[in-house]
């Protein structure tokens, strides 16, 4: 009688249970008999670099910085945009050169209104 | 556990295939053959230390297998360098984040007793103050040579730890501590100067 396929999967399941259990418990046995934890405000700290941490993680960041996105989307995202256009641009239609001069001048428009807020300035 | 087993009866055994161990002996050799450094550099003997671990030396021939930039994975604090007291602090706190067991290998003049920058008001003299150390190495800076027998002196010395008994090692006794106080920057030194609990300095004798 030939075992069902499903029991090698069985057996599978049972492997990979056991495999990892067996040095788990016997970790546990060895500290259970051998070696006292010893924990401590120290060990338990969430950071590890040896420099106490502080404050607090749950910050917030200003919504001032939208400006960099802004001005991240005119430089670089609109470069990649470029590159694929400047190497198709004897092949393309009047219709798509159209749409990306419409697209540039989107992007241009936003560089003129960041410039003429001031965004530009190096140091504020 | 604690019973010795007869060498002669044990050797025998071993020529016909058959290999006697205790569970202490499996135990250490287990953990001397594989001890991680922690990834912790702070002045030129820490350029020792690393060729130590490059190909050349190789202290993974010897068991010391990788340096772990987290003293949460390390058994083994080699403090390879001036100790500063403004470092001081942090290689305690390091220290105490290091799992039991945990081992400390004093390597170059200035990590035992602040060496050729002792008299600096910035330099702590010994690192020994703070935290106990297991192996020192003499030397500014020792070779890399030196630096793996003091890591083979350190085998030795966890090979011979007990498991049980009144002098079983450090980590499994609950009552020694695993952590030590961290000094704080005081107005002229670090507070306190030393941790009197793990500093024992020589008793200077004189003979008139």
């Amino acid at each position: 009688m030939a075992p069902n396929p499903y029991v090698f999967i069985v057996i599978f399941v049972g492997v990979a249970l056991v495999f990892p259990l067996i040095p788990l418990a016997l970790a546990w046995l060895w500290r259970r008999f051998f070696q006292p934890p010893k924990p401590g405000a120290e060990k338990n700290a969430t950071y590890e670099c040896g420099v106490e941490s502080i404050g607090d993680a749950q910050i917030q960041f200003r919504s001032q910085y939208y400006l960099y996105a802004i001005i991240f989307l005119i430089f670089d995202v609109e470069a990649i945009f470029l590159v694929p256009f400047a190497v198709a641009f004897t092949g393309l239609p009047v219709g798509a050169f159209i749409a990306i001069l419409i697209f540039l001048f989107l992007l241009i428009e936003g560089l003129i209104w960041a410039w003429g807020k001031g965004c530009l300035q190096w140091e504020r | 556990m604690t019973e010795q087993i007869d060498e002669g009866l044990r050797s025998e055994l071993q020529k016909q295939g058959i290999w006697v161990t205790s569970m202490q002996e499996l135990y250490n050799w287990g953990r001397q053959n594989s001890i991680w450094p922690l990834q912790f550099g702070l002045a030129c003997c820490a350029i020792e230390m690393i060729a130590t671990a490059a190909s050349r030396y190789d202290i993974a021939r010897f068991g010391g297998e990788i340096f772990r930039p987290s003293p949460r994975q390390a058994d083994l604090m080699i403090v390879a360098g001036t100790v500063t007291k403004k470092m001081a602090p942090q290689i305690v706190r390091l220290y105490n984040q290091m799992p039991d067991p945990k081992y400390v290998i004093s390597m170059g003049a200035c990590a035992i007793s602040g060496g050729p920058f002792k008299q600096g008001y910035n330099v702590l003299k010994g690192i020994d103050r703070y935290i106990p150390v297991d192996v020192y190495i003499p030397g500014c800076p020792p070779r890399p040579e030196a630096l793996l027998h003091a890591f083979m002196e350190l085998q030795r010395k966890i090979d011979s730890q007990k498991l049980t008994g009144k002098a079983k090692a450090e980590h499994l006794d609950a009552a020694q501590p695993s952590e030590f106080p961290v000094p704080a920057f005081g107005a002229h030194d670090l507070e306190p100067p030393a941790n009197p609990n793990v500093f024992h300095p020589p008793k200077i004798e004189r003979h008139s």
